[in-house]
């Protein structure tokens, strides 16, 4: 990538030379922000509120699943100490474990913050303006604590050390791993699990009604405090989930890594319509892809890609306010 | 005679400095259609929002099957079997006819979150069960052909009966209807005087708020009339017709003309 010295500009050409790594780069990324973003949406679904929060139940997912692989001595127990990388069941184990305790990590810390921060709120009908503060922090008060008396950060057992990169196949000439396939598969997956859970489900059904008039449905026998608190849990459980992908990726955890996903994730449910939780699949996909093509079109920056999806996102916003799919709350086919 | 199904117990309801029940006492049997009329401003509404549990009472107390409804939490209020529609049409815009419908069977269905979740059998059965119970019951109101329409872009008829459908869903012991009639014209009120007939028969109790004189005449059992958040009237809707008090407050005579 010679032209990226260039004091960081790259010609068009070159441009077009990068645009399907850059897009793989893309997916994988909008995939863990589509996931963070349906948290987002849910929530702001059922309670008209933005739950800042969530981007600390991602953070203390990722820790989780670091926490586990040292708590059990997981590399010591498998080689005594040799080679960390791991193949086979051993990986497979491996990753299960780590999914499991995020997602479990995500979902529970999410139903805390419902319960400490705003059903207190809800049941003395505070003010809206209180819950957003309350939202902000608690999201603060989460990531200062871990950051000031938690692990601050991690590396040592990160889940890259024990997963080799392998090249799988190539796309249009881009090189595509193992590591890639999983995030974009299990991002869909746990996605598609959502879209169904919503659109099917008894709960998903309550969900809905909550969403479209919180107190019809509660004289229609809907225990709404159940289902926001249901809301809160699957969107943890999102979160975490995305947490654990985003992990395959990335080589630490810090107290602070839920901050910039947190934002990215929070402008991708906007940038589909809040609200809407097809629109939050579809904002995060984008706010991926346009995030990464901006940073390899105007240089590796990775500014550069977050400035791209910003202007992307206020200029969407102009020509349609509600976002691209519109904040179709609770709508029918989810 | 046995315990009435719903007693409104001297009831009085302020909102601040104004009075919008004062004192209003009265029972709804079991199985009966009792009709609550007054002219605008009476109170009804406000009355309906007491029985059903949304307002709670400044005095006095409503028991529905001897139980203090003050202390029922909302959402039990149903499960304890009352339903009720709107008078400004509140449904589930964007849900299906027959999702709307489900959301009330819901109310009486006892899975777990976790059994939905993955699909148990009894969550299975529940689900099937609920289906077919919106299914009929959209065949009662006559209004199964949509039933996979968002009830948003359904005609105000089919609305209204929709969300009579889904009270009825609930299951429950009472049916109140606020105005259920409000914008219908001569023929749909006759086909709804059928349905509310027929709703009875099956053995559910109705409280209907009309405004509609001629409807509340030819359905009704038994009237109670509310004037100013007083109850100035109770009888058989031929004692109504021929009440003083209540020809008074409807055509503004001074009560004591006789």
């Amino acid at each position: 990538m010679a032209t990226l010295s260039f004091g960081g500009f790259l010609t068009f050409a070159g441009f077009l030379s990068r645009f399907w790594p850059s897009t793989i780069t893309g997916l994988v990324l909008g995939a863990v922000y589509a996931l963070v973003a349906l948290g987002y949406t849910l929530v702001y679904g059922v309670l008209r509120l933005i739950n800042f929060a969530n981007s600390e139940v991602f953070m203390l997912s990722a820790f989780g699943s670091f926490l586990a692989i040292e708590v059990l001595n997981v590399p010591q127990r498998l080689t005594g100490g040799g080679d960390p990388v791991k193949t086979g069941w051993e990986l497979i184990g491996i990753l299960a474990l780590c999914l499991v305790v995020s997602v479990v990590i995500g979902g529970l810390s999410a139903v805390v913050v419902e319960r400490v921060a705003y059903r207190p709120l809800r049941q003395r009908n505070a003010p809206r303006l209180v819950f957003l503060i309350s939202a902000i922090g608690a999201s603060f008060a989460i990531s200062e604590a871990v950051g000031e008396w938690g692990p601050q950060q991690r590396d040592e057992y990160a889940l890259t050390k024990f997963f080799k990169k392998q090249q799988l196949f190539k796309v249009f000439g881009a090189d595509v791993y193992n590591a890639n396939v999983i995030v974009v598969v299990g991002a869909a997956v746990m996605a598609l699990a959502l879209v169904l859970f919503v659109s099917k489900s008894r709960v998903g059904r309550g969900i809905r009604a909550v969403a479209q008039d919180a107190e019809t449905a509660k004289l229609m026998g809907v225990n709404v405090d159940r289902i926001i608190l249901i809301t809160f849990l699957v969107g943890g459980l999102m979160a975490g989930g995305a947490a654990f992908l985003y992990e395959i990726h990335t080589p630490f955890a810090r107290y602070d890594v839920g901050f910039s996903i947190g934002i990215k994730a929070f402008t991708a449910a906007v940038l589909g319509g809040i609200g809407n939780v097809r629109g939050a699949l579809l904002g995060g996909v984008l706010l991926g892809l346009i995030e990464s093509w901006g940073s390899s079109l105007f240089g590796s920056d990775q500014n550069i890609g977050n400035v791209a999806a910003f202007v992307t996102l206020v200029l969407v916003l102009m020509v349609r306010p509600s976002g691209l799919l519109g904040e179709s709350l609770g709508r029918s086919k989810a | 005679m046995e315990q009435p199904l719903l007693k409104v117990d001297h009831v009085t309801m302020q909102f601040g400095g104004l009075v919008a029940l004062d004192d209003v006492d009265f029972s709804i049997e079991q199985g009966e259609i009792l009709g609550l009329i007054g002219p605008n401003g009476a109170g009804k509404t406000t009355l309906f929002n007491v029985a059903t549990g949304v307002y709670q009472a400044t005095a006095g107390q409503v028991r529905f099957e001897g139980r203090n409804l003050a202390k029922t939490e909302r959402h039990k209020i149903t499960k304890l079997g009352i339903a009720r529609t709107f008078q400004s049409i509140r449904l589930f815009p964007d849900m299906t006819a027959i999702e709307n419908v489900m959301v009330g069977a819901d109310a009486h269905h006892t899975t777990s979150v976790l059994s939905a979740m993955f699909h148990l059998p009894k969550h299975k059965a529940e689900e099937k069960q609920g289906l077919k119970r919106a299914l009929e019951l959209l065949e009662f109101m006559g209004i199964a052909d949509r039933g996979d329409d968002a009830a948003r872009n359904l005609p105000y008829g089919y609305q209204r009966r929709l969300e009579i459908a889904r009270a009825l869903a609930t299951n429950p012991k009472l049916l109140c209807l606020d105005e259920p009639a409000a914008g219908f014209n001569p023929a749909e009120k006759i086909e709804l005087m059928g349905l509310i007939r027929a709703i009875r028969d099956q053995g559910y109790t109705v409280l209907l708020i009309e405004h509609d004189m001629s409807l509340v005449m030819g359905v009704t059992d038994r009237i109670v009339v509310l004037d100013f958040g007083k109850k100035i009237a109770e009888g058989t809707p031929a004692e109504i017709r021929a009440d003083r008090a209540v020809i008074a407050a409807y055509l503004g005579e001074p009560a004591d003309a006789s």
